[in-house]
Order: structure tokens, then C-alpha cells, then sequence
């Protein structure tokens, strides 16, 4: 454990480099030619998961190996979430390069900016020690900032960009100050002996309870629950629909690991404590973000207050401690980060001419216009609602069902009472499309990797579902239940 | 009492002082001298903890560098400061309630199983004379902390890129040199030799 096990972190190398490489290359690249960059960072995203997959380091059936003096772990969670991340990374830019174009924004920094946050959420998903956590947590952040205020002229933009800024700066100070009394009572930032010494310490020290107090609020701030939601709002309206594609859907597959590494590794002695807390969290999440959605008009933040009350799912997963239930977390947030790219994919597709396709009305009689794209949507509306055969149904099921054989009744109930509330705003957007008069005729045309990508994702949604039993044991395996 | 508690009463006094400055004083150019003195305070103690290099390096980043572009740019911002107040009273009580549980839970810890009492962790050995703190930094940098060290490197990067990508433009009617354009200028570009027929001088 005490090698510097370099090659371990090959695909985080791997990225480091190709994003310098994009970023040099694009100084010599004139605007004609930047299909190159995209190229280029499509290509940095299949190697990476290639090198990811070819990685050899199972050594007596344990699928597990540190690097760097113990601050870095390979696991197969870590991998999973990792090829994920590229899956959707990749279609994310294919959306993106469209859309930039369209806005006139085509530029390198896009894909240097979310390639580094990238190199970030891999870090994260790897950090075994609370310092890598933390340096994870901010190259996101950092770059996420910056991709807010990514249109420059948008004073939307700017104004979502500063509240993210300091509310993130908050939430990452809170998270230090947990992380400084854990190290305080533990003496070490490995969080595996993190977890030794809080056996040996006692999980009633006040000194542990009030860090971890601190460790999950900035946690849920980065998750975006209630009550640390405010931000999300406002961030996923104000911000370009390509930003709110990318924060939406990649980075919160880092900030469940990042519950998983410092709860499940490192605290888990303190499940009594944290569990409590999570599933007040979780119920506020759901309650509030489904009813919230109810009431926007626009879809970008309609979709962010479906963000909450999902996000309150995944919550719900973690918190009864059982391998189950992280699985069940783990599946539902991978779920989760698919159904968000396709919907603000669609969000996308609808834009025309620089002019961004948020209201609710942008979708009236899309049936009319194009009935593939209408059934697209509806399956990522259905899906997200819960509907069965959509594998949101099953990322659905499986959470409460984890949470049912916790004992935890009444949170099981409470989850299930506000996914019929929610399903009601999600068939209103199924409503709109096929019930009700185009307000233009425009045509929709889209070039032809973006109609493959959004189709592509769009049959996912109903063929995971139906398949939905493979990914679902990888995801339980990845905690051994 | 020993002299070292003196000094670290002192400073930590000092510091404290410096801090509820920073908040408090109206004239964000004398909050930004407050937080120097906070810093200066903090590179004490530091000293104090035989932690030289961390010392040096927060009266030299901070204070020498970080500090002193923020004086600059507070200078030559004219920020209006009464506008900042607005909506101190209304949200005071709130602050106030936070902050006050915040102390409270603080102290509760401060106070609870003895943890912090007197005695409760007792004076590390003093370093031996040829120790360097320096090295030892630099050796756990570069040995245990390798991986972190770089990430923080690549955040520095990051920033870079951030700032430059939202602040750089291009103007259309900027007058910007390109030195490549410059150099390969042609002699067409610059001399026109016009062909005129010879006039006879006047007044001969």
C-alpha cells in the first residue's frame, strides 16, 4: 500500500494531458477548423475508457488497489462510475458542439474547461484520503464556475455564475471545517485509517459528531438537497443550456461517490448518526422538489427541481447502510445522469438560432413537428416519472425497496406519495407534445451525430429498462451484495 | 508563565483583534491592512510552532503578494460601500442566531470530555538543532502528498484558463500589434514609389 503505484492512475493521466494537448492545440486552430478540438476530446474519452478497461489489478479476488501512498483507489464502483462519466461526457459534447455553434460560442475552453472538471470527478471518484476529496471537489467546482459564466454577455449568466461562486465557496469552507474536526479526533486523512481510529475513538465523540455535521452539510450542498438547494435553481436557469447539461449530469456521479468515500469508508461507524441525518435530507428533497416543479414554467428550472427531489432518492439509497442500498444509490444516480443528458439534450434540439428553447410552451405540439423527437422525449419524461418498463422505474424501485428492508416504512411511503405528485409535471411536458397546438411550424434539423446521440440516448431509456438487470448487478456487485 | 505563552496570548490576541477588524471596519482598504496584521499574527504562531516555512510562506504569498494585488484592486475600484451595508439589519437576527449556535456548540466541544483541558496534549519534543522544516515539507510533498500536490497544480492551471476565457476579447477596433505580421512585412507595404515625369526646376 505504500507504493506509488503510478500506473494506476493512468486514465486520470490520460485526461490530464489530452486536455493540455487540446488546450495547445487550439491556439494554432482557426474558427473554421475547431471540429478538430471536439474530435480531439471525443478521442480523449474513448482512450480513457479504454486504458480504464484494460487496467489489470485484481490480485486475490480483491477488486481494489491504492496508489499514491493510499490518497488514491481503483475499485470496480470507481470504474463504473468512471466509464460513465465518459459515456456521458461524450454525449454531452455531441449536444454541445451543436449548440455552441448555433450560439455562436463555439470555443476551446468549453472542452478544456469540462475535460479538466472531468480529470476532477475522476480524482474524486478515486480519493481514498480527505485531502483528495477535497482537491477533487474543487476542480470541479472551479471549472463549473467558470463554464457557468460561459457566456459572457448574459447577465443571467454572470449572476448565476457569482451565487454558484459563493455559495459553493461556503459549502466547500463547511466541508473543511468538518473535514479539520475529523482529522482533529482521527489524526490521519486516509480514510481508511480514518475508519480504524474512529473504532478505537468511540463514533459518541462530540468532536466526530460535529465534523461529520459539517462534513454532510457540505456534502448536500454539492448534492443540491434540501435544505442547501437554493442555488440549483437559479444556476441551471441562468446558466447556457450546454453548462446545465454538463453540472447536471456528470459531476453528480462524483458527489455520490464522494457520500460513499467519506460515509461508507470512512465514517461508517457512524451510520446511526449520518443515517439520520440523510433521511431528513432526503424527505425534505423530495417533498419539496417535487411540489416546486409543479409551479415552474420554464423547463430548465423545472427540470433543476426535479434534480432535488432525485438527488433526495439517491440520498435514500446511501442512508440505510446496506449494500444493497449503495447499490441501489449508485444505479439510480448513473440512471439519473442519462435521463438529465437526454432532457436537456431535448432542451437543445428544440433551441433554434441562438434563442434557447427554456419555456414549457417550446414544446406544444412537438408530435406535429417531429413525432420521433416527441416520442424521445416522452420516454425521458416517463422514465424520470417512474413509469414502469423506463429504467426509472427501476431506479426507483430499487431504492425504496432498499429502503423498505431497512425498516424504514415511512420514508418508503413518503417517496412513493410525492413520485405521484411528481409524475404529474413530468406528463404535463407528454401533454404539451402531443395534445396540444405547435406555436411554429419551424422545422427541427439537427446534424446527423446529434440525431444519433440523442436517439441513442432516448432507446436507453426504455432499453436499460427492459436490460436494466445487468447494469443493476455490476452496480451490486460493486459493493459485494 | 513560560514565555512562549506570553508570545502566544499576544499574537493570538493581536490576531483575533485583526480579524473582527476585517469585518467590521468600514473602509475596505483598512480591512485589507487588518487582514495583513491577521496574517502577520497567524505567521507568528506558526513560528512558534517551529513551522518556519509555513511562516515565510504566508508573509510572502499572502501578505507580499496576494494582499497587496487586493489593495491594489480595491484602490482602483471605487466601490460605494454604502450599498454593501443594505440589508445588515434585516438579516441580522438570522446571523446572529447562526452564529451564536455555531459558538455555542463550539464551546460545548471546547468544554466537553476534556479534550482540550491543560495538560491534555503535552509539549512535542523540541526538534533537533540541524532540522530542517523546509525539507521536511518538501520531502512529505513529494513523497506522500505527491498526488495532491500536483492536483493543486492543475487547479492553479484551471483558474488560469477561467480567468482568461471570461475575460479576454477581442475588440473589433483594437489596436493590437501582431509582432509575426511585423516582422514579415514586404517592402510593397510600406514604400510606394510613384513614377512622375521630371519637372523642370523653377526659376532657372
Amino acid at each position: 500500500m505504500n507504493s506509488t503505484n503510478m500506473l494506476l492512475a493512468a486514465p486520470e493521466l490520460w485526461v490530464m494531458v489530452m486536455a493540455c494537448v487540446i488546450l495547445i492545440v487550439d491556439l494554432y486552430l482557426g474558427e473554421e477548423r475547431r471540429g478538430i478540438i471536439h474530435m480531439l476530446a471525443i478521442l480523449t474519452l474513448v482512450f480513457a475508457a479504454i486504458i480504464t478497461l484494460r487496467a489489470d489489478y485484481a490480485a486475490d479476488g480483491v477488486r481494489e488497489a491504492f496508489a499514491f501512498n493510499g490518497s488514491y483507489i481503483r475499485d470496480t464502483m470507481g470504474d463504473v462510475l468512471k466509464l460513465f462519466s465518459f459515456l456521458i461526457l461524450a454525449i454531452v459534447y455531441t449536444y454541445a458542439k451543436f449548440c455552441l455553434r448555433q450560439f455562436r460560442m463555439f470555443r476551446a475552453d468549453f472542452y478544456t474547461l469540462s475535460l479538466f472538471a472531468l480529470l476532477g470527478v475522476m480524482l474524486l471518484i478515486s480519493a481514498n484520503s480527505l485531502v483528495m476529496i477535497y482537491l477533487g471537489l474543487e476542480l470541479i467546482s472551479l471549472s463549473s464556475y467558470a463554464l457557468v459564466a460561459f457566456d459572457r454577455d448574459s447577465r443571467l449568466g454572470s449572476e448565476a455564475a457569482i451565487k454558484y461562486f459563493v455559495l459553493g465557496s461556503m459549502a466547500s469552507g463547511m466541508l473543511l471545517y468538518g473535514m479539520s474536526m475529523i482529522y482533529g479526533a482521527t489524526g490521519t486523512m486516509d480514510l481508511g485509517q480514518v475508519a480504524q481510529a474512529v473504532r478505537s475513538v468511540g463514533s459518541d465523540d462530540p468532536l466526530l459528531v460535529f465534523g461529520l455535521v459539517f462534513l454532510v452539510v457540505g456534502l448536500a450542498f454539492k448534492l443540491g438537497v434540501v435544505p442547501f438547494h437554493m442555488w440549483i435553481p437559479d444556476v441551471y436557469q441562468g446558466a447556457p443550456v450546454v453548462t446545465t447539461l454538463f453540472i447536471s449530469s456528470v459531476p453528480k456521479m462524483a458527489a455520490f461517490a464522494m457520500a460513499i468515500r467519506l460515509l461508507q469508508t470512512g465514517l461508517v461507524d457512524m451510520q446511526a448518526d449520518w443515517s439520520q441525518m440523510l433521511s431528513i435530507l432526503a424527505v425534505l428533497s423530495i417533498i419539496l422538489g417535487n411540489v416546486a416543479a409543479i409551479a415552474q414554467t420554464n423547463i430548465k428550472r423545472m427540470l433543476a427541481y426535479s434534480t432535488i427531489s432525485h438527488m433526495g432518492f439517491v440520498l435514500m439509497g446511501l442512508l440505510p447502510g446496506t449494500a444493497m442500498g449503495y447499490g441501489a444509490g449508485m444505479f439510480y444516480v448513473i440512471v439519473y445522469s442519462l435521463m438529465s443528458a437526454a432532457g436537456f439534450g431535448m432542451v437543445i434540439l428544440l433551441s433554434a438560432r441562438g434563442v434557447e428553447a427554456e419555456k414549457l410552451d417550446d414544446f406544444k405540439g412537438l408530435n406535429q413537428r417531429n413525432s420521433w423527437y416527441a416520442a424521445i422525449m416522452a420516454m425521458v419524461m416517463f422514465s424520470m416519472a417512474g413509469v414502469p418498463v423506463f429504467v426509472g422505474f427501476f431506479a426507483k424501485w430499487m431504492v425504496i425497496k432498499a429502503a423498505l428492508d431497512a425498516g424504514l416504512m415511512w420514508l418508503a411511503i413518503i417517496a412513493v406519495i410525492f413520485s405521484v405528485v411528481g409524475a404529474f409535471y413530468y406528463l404535463r411536458v407528454v401533454k404539451l407534445m402531443y395534445f396540444d397546438e405547435p406555436l411554429t411550424e419551424a422545422e427541427i434539423d439537427a446534424p446527423v451525430d446529434f440525431r444519433a446521440a440523442i436517439s441513442l440516448n432516448g432507446i436507453m431509456m426504455i432499453g436499460l429498462g427492459i436490460f436494466s438487470s445487468s447494469l443493476i448487478a455490476v452496480c451490486m456487485a460493486s459493493f459485494g451484495a | 508563565m513560560p514565555i512562549y505563552e506570553i508570545v502566544f496570548y499576544a499574537f493570538s490576541l493581536v490576531m483575533l483583534a485583526g480579524a473582527v477588524g476585517v469585518i467590521t471596519v468600514r473602509n475596505p482598504v483598512y480591512a485589507a491592512l487588518c487582514l495583513v496584521l491577521t496574517f502577520f499574527s497567524a505567521s507568528a504562531i506558526w513560528m512558534l510552532l517551529e513551522a518556519e516555512f509555513l511562516a515565510i510562506i504566508l508573509i510572502v504569498v499572502y501578505v507580499g503578494a496576494v494582499m497587496v494585488l487586493f489593495l491594489f484592486v480595491v484602490m482602483m475600484l471605487d466601490i460605494n460601500v454604502a450599498p454593501l451595508k443594505e440589508g445588515f439589519i434585516r438579516y441580522l437576527p438570522v446571523g446572529i442566531l447562526v452564529a451564536a449556535l455555531m459558538a455555542a456548540e463550539l464551546l460545548v466541544l471546547i468544554w466537553s470530555k476534556g479534550r482540550f483541558e491543560a495538560g491534555a496534549y503535552p509539549l512535542p519534543a523540541p526538534n533537533p538543532e540541524e532540522y530542517s522544516n523546509t525539507k521536511a515539507v518538501g520531502e512529505w510533498l513529494f513523497t506522500n502528498y505527491l498526488l495532491a500536490f500536483e492536483v493543486a497544480g492543475v487547479i492553479l492551471l484551471v483558474a488560469i484558463i477561467a480567468a482568461v476565457a471570461l475575460t479576454l476579447r477581442h475588440r473589433a477596433g483594437g489596436h493590437r500589434q501582431n509582432p509575426s505580421h511585423q516582422v514579415r512585412v514586404e517592402r510593397d507595404e510600406r514604400v510606394r514609389l510613384v513614377k512622375m515625369k521630371p519637372e523642370p526646376r523653377q526659376g532657372s
